[in-house]
């Protein structure tokens, strides 16, 4: 299990950041996801040969979800 | 205020203008219509389109859609400047949202301002700067007066004093010398210092502390997880009792038109999103977080900050938390001598040891020690030593050794370790050592009941007659003594049924050996924690300094912040439940619902922010 941090941008308010992380929680192989709308802050856990796989999958529904909302590795 | 700020202020001034120049141009009812719309185009565009866009994924309860409901039913029913209204002074209201939300987020980045910009790496003879996170272990590393330190590592050069203000909340500033350990996070306050790393940035004293305080909030607080469940209910409820109100009474009662009751409907709809609540109470967790953080208190969740605030029973470890955990010489009392040429003997005769009580009394006399007057030192393990000082035989140990040499001795009542001297066979006085309490542990058991906590304990496997007076001296309410780590355990587990159903329960300690206290313990907290991965790693708290006291302050802090989390809760609450009632029996007009939905969410956010003013107390 490792940890990841990403910037996530365009969330307009605290609501909508607290859906995506619901939305976000129902991903296989990911632990312990958070979104912080205060620091803007993605942090998630998952093996890290599963990383690209997750990422993918977040960026999906992220694109689903939040279209004008994008995340950037810190 | 960044672009896109600048530009909704833009939209909001164009669509205002619009408005006031439909509301002029009173002979044309069409020219006017033609106006709001085009007032409501300019304001509320975005806010329309993404409504449209969330109905499409079945996002309902979306707050765009119900603004857009709102705004469409109210030109439906012909309330124009209604409409226009509401969509401006809603998007007013994010704009200051978002402004306030912003300014929060950079008063708490510089509370935390440690993070440096740059390292001055020396590449042979040259100094480059570059990225902290791009310096390697082993290089060396310019500090000049004024400058961040941006890694950790220890001084090859140069001497000087460090602010570490910030790591620390701790004023006073630090002397380094060559050979010292310096950490990232503090400022170079006057000489220049060349250092070569230890760490990588990624695992330096710096990024830990950041990395705590920005995911502190990423483990939530009961309060918090409360309005995530209200805001679930709350909208949707809303929103039925809304449609209900536009097309039960008009049935029911036959003297009220149609159009009324969508009005009052519209209105339920303007105040049903939560987001005040939903914004203010994390954010409000945050500032504390960062207040704490600011005093030198890193606490790693809003659920460890809430539960601080219920703080009744804090249980203490003895040494190295209450007490210095330094033995030192606390009393010196020469029989035939002065006090100072007791003490020379002892050190002298002591020289060549490595004895912590031969340490302490060393250490205790300052002086250097000119060891060719030290002559036929024996040192009898277990005992004591003996030499010839000065043509003078010296036995300094405890009464057994007294009373191998036949040297009549009084025995001490001190309590400590007491060392017995004879000079030249008679006996010349004691010297007692003992661990000192910490002059910040009065304050810090004083500042605790201040605080409301309700019991003070301290736990150590020291000797009971030692445990007793420190316990009297700090005036705590209990204490256990001669505890095995197994026995501290099982002490705590007795204290936590002490407490009432919503009381904490915290332990503070030093960090080392603690762990099976600090994770049992409602709040486990770690002392001294800079420099320490292992007490980071183990503790829900850690306060970056030796002083308890910090905890006290912590725990006012933490009060102040609940303080604010309810006030918010209680006000946006009854306020938009205040407005809703209103707007049901038609005293409210859309504008009050407006105000009811944005203004409500300003004001808790400027409540919130106000825990950052708390400063602390020295």
């Amino acid at each position: 299990m490792k940890k990841y941090k990403f910037k996530i941008k365009g969330l307009d308010c605290a609501i909508c950041a607290n859906e995506l992380e619901n939305t976000l929680q129902k991903i296989d192989q990911l632990e312990s996801v958070s979104i912080s709308f205060i620091t803007e802050k993605l942090t998630f856990e998952c093996e890290e040969e599963n990383k690209e796989e997750v990422l993918l999958k977040i960026r999906k529904v992220i694109r689903k979800e939040e279209p004008d909302v994008i995340i950037e590795e810190v | 205020m960044d672009f896109k700020m600048k530009k909704r202020l833009f939209r909001i001034i164009l669509s205002f203008l619009f408005m006031i120049l439909s509301m002029l141009l009173t002979f044309s009812f069409v020219i006017q219509d033609i106006l709001y719309i085009l007032a409501y185009i300019i304001v509320g565009y975005d806010i329309v389109l993404k409504a449209i866009r969330n109905i499409l994924r079945g996002k309902v309860f979306d707050e765009n859609f119900l603004m857009t409901i709102a705004t469409i039913g109210a030109f439906c029913i012909g309330e124009f400047p209604e409409a226009v209204a509401v969509m401006l002074f809603y998007q007013v209201g994010e704009l200051f949202q978002s402004y306030a939300v912003d300014k929060s987020r950079k008063s708490v980045a510089a509370l935390m301002n440690i993070r440096p910009d740059y390292a001055n790496v020396y590449h042979g003879e040259e100094i480059e700067k570059i990225d902290p996170d791009e310096v390697n272990i082993g290089e060396i590393i310019l500090i000049k007066p004024g400058e961040k330190i941006p890694l950790d590592g220890t001084v090859v050069e140069g001497m000087s004093m460090l602010n570490t203000l910030a790591l620390t909340g701790e004023s006073i500033p630090r002397s380094v010398n060559i050979g010292d350990e310096v950490l990232s996070g503090s400022i170079n306050n006057e000489g220049v210092l060349k250092v070569r790393v230890e760490k990588k940035f990624g695992d330096s004293t710096v990024s830990k502390i950041l990395d705590l305080v920005e995911n502190a909030s990423s483990r939530k607080s009961k309060s918090e997880n409360f309005i995530s469940k209200f805001a679930k209910y709350y909208t949707p409820i809303v929103v039925v009792i809304a449609l209900l109100l536009a097309f039960i009474p008009p049935l029911i009662f036959s003297d009220t038109t149609f159009k009324t009751w969508v009005y009052r409907a519209l209105s339920f709809l303007v105040v049903s999103c939560p987001c005040a609540l939903v914004i203010s109470i994390p954010l409000s967790f945050f500032g504390g977080i960062g207040a704490t953080s600011k005093i030198g208190v890193l606490v790693k969740g809003s659920n460890y900050l809430e539960a601080l605030a219920n703080t009744e029973i804090i249980v203490c470890d003895k040494t190295g938390t209450l007490t210095e955990g330094i033995f030192k010489v606390q009393k010196i009392n020469a029989i035939g001598y002065s006090n100072e040429d007791l003490l020379r003997y002892v050190s002298y005769a002591e020289a060549f040891s490595n004895h912590p009580i031969a340490l302490s009394i060393k250490n205790a006399y300052g002086k250097d020690i000119n060891e060719s007057l030290v002559t036929k030192v024996k040192e009898i393990k277990g005992k004591g030593v003996i030499a010839k000082v000065d043509d003078k035989q010296v036995v300094v140990g405890n009464e057994k050794l007294m009373e191998e040499y036949n040297i009549t001795f009084k025995k001490s009542k001190d309590i400590g370790t007491i060392v017995y001297i004879a000079i030249n066979k008679k006996f010349a006085g004691t010297i007692t050592i003992a661990d000192k309490i910490k002059e910040d542990a009065y304050k810090a058991i004083r500042s605790f009941k201040d605080n409301n906590v309700k019991k003070t304990v301290m736990l150590t496997g020291d000797r009971e007659e030692i445990s007793k007076k420190v316990a009297k001296e700090l005036k705590l309410d209990a204490y256990y003594a001669e505890l095995l780590p197994q026995e501290k355990v099982e002490k705590v587990e007795e204290l936590m049924t002490q407490k009432s159903q919503t009381g904490k329960l915290v332990f503070i300690g030093d960090g080392i050996n603690d762990a099976p206290v600090l994770a049992l313990s409602d709040i486990g907290v770690a002392m001294g924690g800079l420099g320490s991965d292992a007490a980071i790693e183990a503790a829900d708290v850690v306060i970056m300094t030796d002083e308890p006291s910090k905890i006290a302050n912590a725990i006012k802090i933490s009060k102040k912040t609940m303080i604010i989390v309810k006030e918010n809760i209680v006000f946006a609450i009854t306020v938009k439940i205040l407005v809703l009632l209103l707007s049901a029996i038609g005293l409210a007009t859309m504008w009050a619902a407006v105000f009811a939905d944005v203004g409500v969410s300003v004001i808790a956010i400027i409540n919130a922010l106000r825990i950052l003013r708390v400063k602390n107390e020295e």
